[in-house]
């Protein structure tokens, strides 16, 4: 078919940090899934409590408090620095954000080990009954996207000292701290709803 | 003669409607089959309409060669006839609507007290049947079929002993699921003497296409009547041959499963046989009760019913017959 | 490069009717349009930016092309040929069901076997035909309807196949091994429990919905950033073609709608493989739950079905019927509504199980008010013929078809959704048609209306007319008379699901004529198999716009080249082609020697960055492998799991890893 030229989109930047980013908009779309997913299981897990007369089950204790806690704290932390390293991928300074990813997978590695102490003060199992169940759930989904992300990072990280950084994988750092977020934010209900519903419903 | 004449009412039976909702004979039913008329009407009305507009459009100025396109359109009458058909379908759904929520209102309210009380149990691939009303000595337990007295509320309760079933009696009633866990109820007014069938409508396993319940509606005398009767204790053995069969019963292991009050047989997991030769079929509406289809069911249960709990047991001819004699004899 | 015939100029009439559209000139063309042909023979872009395009997108060869290549023509064409045998194994199993009941207490079929087959039925055609299927067609036209070059995510497409067609060969070769689900496509637990369920059929379901919603999800995300983000210059919302509008709403569902059933699906198999207890009454579990997080997943899953139906129809219509559609904004606004509506109709499926009566009400009234933005749609659509010029090449016969039979359905629909006249109709012969005049009338039509349609552009041919109205007619009385007669079966009395019934019920007759109906069904289905055959071999040489139709994707050659379009379309009307019919406005400007795609702003569709879009690569397939691994060896021990995240944390990575020097070696663009 015969065109005519109207317009030169050769100026145009060759990278783009979140809104304007393509890739940013598929994390986002996967992000949304996974919080449907968390969403769902918070509603399970409130439909079970309502079917039941006591949460939970008896003669169960709720979960042990502490290593919930100590997660929780190192989770705030975390999401500090996790923001400010995104702010410094958009500056695409390659020391400071080599120096924030070594950060964040430590603080990550933290986190990982306090969510082992939690997975072992359940007080109950994933086999005793629903309620078992619906709380191992609940820990579960949200220590598969832990340990996903963490893996991520570490990934990140090892590319990055390897490699010299382009505007892209900025970029990525970028979307890779919106990810980290959602980790984040995704574990206050959850946290809610493993450690305190037991106790106040 | 006998088994010719209960062939020829059950398919008579079915000719006339006995499964369906379009021939109800109880208040429930009677109810729903006014939401069909009225949504027959209104929808065909609405179908009518909507092919009345394509035939028009599609006959109005059909082409055999493509004409240039237009991209220049006034469409402001096209969209007021779009208000109005918007409009039209809002009235529509509206009484749609209004009267599928009244029915559903008065079918949800029924006096408890007066209720004649039945506890319904699914199980792969068969319903216990259980009165419940008044003491322990005026509550009895059958199996696959319900008498209900004319003019009177039965109030059924709806269990399962192992999954999913659902209690179906189309011209008494719609249909209600039996869940573990959950104890449904259903209320069913039948005003119309007759026999119906009911089929489970939950898919359930291998035989759920075999778990059918017979529901005769009779006069409150007859219902009495029946009901007295099944308060009874099983005959007792009539003659040797009788007494042989008896013995087979319990020898071969049925008792382990079946029940027969007075008659030494407590097993739960399977119908109660107390009154067996007094129900219409056997095998939850899967054969027509006579002596050739219990002597097939009692040989072979899996030829017939390929799946079902009941094994295949061995014995003999003679133990057979014996079976089958004592069994007939459970009026 | 030869180049196709050219389409007519404007004014020119089209070749007669009923003969298949040579698309040549006819020899009354004039020196002038002689002369315009030659104008547009001028290739737009010089000879050697040309070539390094045509080298920058193509495909290595062979075997190895085919695992690696990201274009996502290539990627859809293979989704639509491996739904559609499914749809043609499906299919197969409801003739084996037909036979079966075509007379009562048949022993053709036992009852272990039926139970198998009617759950494949409608297991395939459910999750491995409807919903890959739609999704292939919107990924193959998404990108050239905007004007991108490519979708979003090329590799993710490239994944996502490879994982559906895992997910679909899981069940099947189950089913070959004798250790195919046979609890319908549903699984109601506890039958599909541990304990009524032993051995691995359920997994074998359960595990097979992981992986077709995992691809399915991956589409969505992929199509949903593709339209937001990738649309020509100009495209506002307001301007997208009403197909695209459909994808947009459908992504969005179909991210909300499946991570449900993926909950769902997954918590059955931590009961049967764990030892949980999420659906066991006795230890505080819950059949119900199983019901609402599948049924929340469900029911938006029949109009993620639906709506892509309605996409067919509405690029059909207005391009036979010669006008823009009617009602363009009511029209999104229907799609959008149906979209959001559908979520909250979910427990119309669950009105048998005694929850509270109060509440029932309420999803009665939300699942007929469904039923006002369908309304509206299909007066637009008949309106748009109405006040056109139709003309009935096949595609359009199937867009009458579509009306005829879908609002039969829609209708019994409202029916249904009243919750006494349900507690008759639930679970009986009637819902069997009830759903079956919606899918296949929703669906399946305009599907076949969209083959009629779409197959000049994708394959260079065009189909046979005549095979083409012989195959629609037969298709419409075959369909009818295979489910019209189940309506009155439901009425009578015949509960779904049984591999058998009683004789003496009257339900004989009817269900003779319902076998009789599959029997032409199946001969209408060969006869389009056999169409697309003799057409791909011998049909006539499809130009660009045999159709002459108005959207971006008709502006390039058939089938188009791996890049799509030279030049980035510019758009300031809903009707591109039918705007500019003599030249179409474009943006030069993206690289030649790297693959590149355009990002413009989401509602205005302003250009604003480009970006590099990924070089062919193995890594997709090889990470399905190891999903693969994970998900079939899971059915079989909790450790595979484990164990299996390792490599697929390789596949991964090198996936992502970006292809760069390392530090110190100044960086070439990738």
């Amino acid at each position: 078919m015969k065109t005519r030229v109207v317009g030169d989109v050769s100026s145009l930047p060759d990278h783009a940090f979140g809104l304007k980013s393509l890739l940013w908009w598929g994390l986002l779309g996967f992000m949304v899934i996974e919080a449907m997913a968390f969403i769902l299981a918070g509603g399970a897990y409130l439909y079970i409590r309502g079917q039941n007369p006591a949460w939970p089950f008896p003669p169960d204790a709720p979960p042990a408090l502490t290593a919930g806690i100590v997660t929780t704290v190192l989770f705030v932390i975390s999401e500090v620095v996790n923001r400010w390293l995104a702010k410094m991928a958009k500056t695409m300074n390659e020391q400071i954000v080599r120096l924030g990813v070594t950060l964040m997978i430590g603080i990550g590695f933290a986190i990982v080990v306090s969510r082992i102490f939690e997975l072992a003060s359940m007080n109950t199992r994933w086999d005793v009954n629903a309620y078992g169940s619906v709380t191992w759930l609940l820990l579960f989904l949200h220590t598969l996207h832990l340990l996903t992300d963490w893996v991520d990072t570490a990934v990140l990280g090892s590319w990055l000292y390897t490699h010299k950084i382009e505007p892209t994988q900025f970029t990525e750092v970028y979307d890779n701290c919106g990810y980290w977020s959602f980790v984040f934010w995704s574990w206050l209900p959850m946290w809610g709803l493993i450690y305190f519903a037991p106790r106040l419903m | 003669m006998k088994r010719a004449a209960l062939l020829m009412a059950l398919a008579l039976g079915a000719c006339s409607g006995m499964q369906t909702p379009l021939a109800p004979a109880a208040d429930q039913a009677e109810q729903i089959r006014s939401i069909w008329d009225v949504m027959l009407w209104v929808t065909s009305f609405f179908y009518l309409l909507v092919i009345g507009f394509l035939a028009w459009a599609v006959w109005r100025r059909r082409r055999k060669e493509t004409a240039p396109p237009r991209t220049q359109v006034h469409d402001q009458g096209l969209e007021r006839t779009l208000a109005i058909w918007a409009g039209m379908i809002v009235a529509g759904l509206t009484l749609l609507i209004s009267w599928s929520f009244l029915v559903d209102r008065s079918l949800a309210s029924t006096q408890d007290d007066q209720a004649l009380h039945i506890t319904v149990t699914g199980a792969q691939w068969w319903w216990r049947v259980e009165y419940t009303d008044g003491t322990p000595d005026k509550q009895f337990e059958t199996a696959n079929e319900i008498h209900l007295p004319v003019g009177e509320t039965a109030r059924i309760k709806l269990m399962t002993s192992d999954v999913i079933h659902s209690f179906w009696v189309p011209n008494l009633s719609g249909k209600m699921d039996m869940i573990p866990g959950r104890e449904n109820v259903i209320d069913i007014t039948p005003r119309k003497i007759g026999v119906y069938r009911g089929q489970c409508a939950e898919f359930c396993g291998f035989q759920h296409a075999h778990m059918a319940l017979t529901v005769v509606v009779e006069s409150r005398e007859d219902f009495n009547r029946w009901r007295n009767h099944q308060l009874t204790p099983a005959a007792p053995p009539a003659s040797p041959k009788h007494a042989l069969g008896k013995a087979v019963f319990k020898a071969k292991a049925c008792s382990l499963c079946h029940e027969i009050t007075g008659a030494d047989a407590g097993g739960r997991t399977a119908p109660n046989l107390t009154h067996l030769a007094s129900r219409r079929t056997i095998a939850a509406g899967t054969l027509p009760m006579n002596r050739g289809s219990l002597a097939g069911w009692i040989s072979d249960p899996q030829a017939i019913k390929p799946g079902a709990k009941m094994p295949n047991v061995p014995m003999s001819a003679a133990e057979s017959d014996a079976l089958v004699t004592y069994l007939e004899s459970l009026k | 490069m030869s180049r196709p015939p050219k389409k007519p100029t404007p004014g020119r009439k089209k070749p007669a009717a009923r003969k298949p559209a040579t698309a040549k000139a006819t020899s009354a063309e004039t020196d002038e349009a002689k002369t315009a042909s030659a104008a547009i023979a001028k290739p737009v872009l010089e000879p050697a930016a040309l070539e390094e395009l045509k080298e920058t997108w193509k495909d290595a060869p062979g075997l190895w092309g085919w695992l690696t290549t990201v274009d996502h023509k290539r990627i859809a064409r293979r989704y639509i040929v491996t739904a559609f045998i499914f749809f043609l194994l499906a299919g197969l199993a409801a003739v084996a069901m037909r036979l079966q009941l075509s007379r009562p207490e048949n022993d053709l079929i036992s009852p272990a076997r039926y139970n198998e087959i009617f759950t494949m039925h409608g297991t395939t055609m459910m999750f491995i035909f409807a919903v890959p299927i739609l999704e292939a067609v919107a990924i193959y036209l998404v990108p050239l309807m905007v004007g991108a070059r490519a979708l979003a995510f090329p590799r993710l497409n490239a994944f996502s196949y490879f994982v559906y067609l895992a997910g679909a060969l899981l069940l099947w070769v189950g089913f070959i091994l004798n250790i195919g689900p046979d609890v319908g496509w549903f699984a109601y637990t506890p039958l599909s429990g541990p304990e009524y369920s032993p051995g691995h059929r359920t997994d074998v379901w359960a595990q097979m919905i992981t992986f077709t919603e995992i691809a399915a999800l991956s589409v969505a995300v992929n199509i949903a950033c593709t339209i937001l983000r990738m649309r020509a210059p100009g495209m506002t919302l307001s301007r997208m073609p009403l197909f695209v509008w459909v994808h947009l709403v459908v992504s969005i569902m179909t991210i909300l709608a499946l991570p449900a059933v993926m909950l769902a699906s997954s918590l059955l198999m931590s009961d049967r493989l764990l030892g949980t207890h999420f659906y066991n009454a006795a230890e505080g579990g819950s059949h119900l739950l199983y019901q609402h997080l599948f049924w929340f997943f469900g029911h938006p899953e029949v109009y993620i079905i639906f709506l892509p139906g309605v996409a067919f129809v509405s690029m059909i219509v207005p391009t036979f019927a010669r006008r823009p559609i009617v009602g363009y904004i009511p029209m999104v606004l229907s799609q959008a509504a149906i979209g959001f509506l559908s979520f909250g109709l979910w427990v119309h499926h669950m009105f048998a199980t005694g929850l509270p009566r109060l509440g029932d009400s309420f999803y009665t009234a939300a699942s007929m008010a469904i039923a006002l933005p369908s309304g509206v749609q299909i007066f637009c659509w008949i309106a748009t013929i109405w006040s056109g010029r139709p003309v009935f090449r096949t595609p359009l016969l199937w867009a009458v078809g579509f009306v005829i039979t879908f609002v039969i359905g829609g209708l019994t629909g409202v029916m249904v959704a009243s919750v006494p006249l349900d507690l008759q109709l639930h679970d009986t012969y009637f819902v069997v048609a009830h759903f079956h005049y919606v899918l296949i009338g929703g669906a399946v039509f305009p599907l076949f209306g969209a083959f009629a349609y779409w197959f000049p552009k994708f394959t260079g041919r065009m189909l046979s007319e005549r095979l083409g109205a012989w195959q629609f007619w037969l298709f419409f009385i075959g369909f009818n008379v295979a489910f019209f007669p189940m309506h009155i079966l439901g009425l009578l009395g015949m509960p779904r699901r049984v591999y058998t019934y009683p004789s003496g019920m009257g339900w004989e007759p009817y269900n003779q004529i319902a076998t009789l109906g599959g029997v032409i069904l199946f001969l209408s289905i060969s006869l389009f198999i056999f169409n697309v055959f003799k057409s791909l071999s011998s049909g006539a040489k499809a130009d660009d716009n045999p159709w002459d139709a108005s959207t971006l994707e008709w502006s390039t050659p058939s089938p188009p080249p791996p890049y799509n379009f030279h030049h980035t379309p510019v758009v300031d009307s809903r009707e591109p082609l039918w705007e500019h019919r003599e030249d179409l406005p474009v943006m030069e400007g993206l690289a030649t020697k790297k693959r590149e795609v355009l990002v413009t702003s989401a509602s205005e569709a302003h250009p604003d960055n480009r970006q590099s879009s990924p070089d062919p690569s193995i890594w997709p397939f090889i990470s399905a492998l190891a999903v693969s691994g994970v998900l079939i060896g899971t059915i079989f021990s909790e450790w595979a799991f484990v164990w299996g995240l390792i490599p697929l944390t390789f596949a991964l990575s090198a996936w992502f890893w970006p292809k760069r020097p390392r530090a110190g070696k100044s960086g070439e663009p990738h």
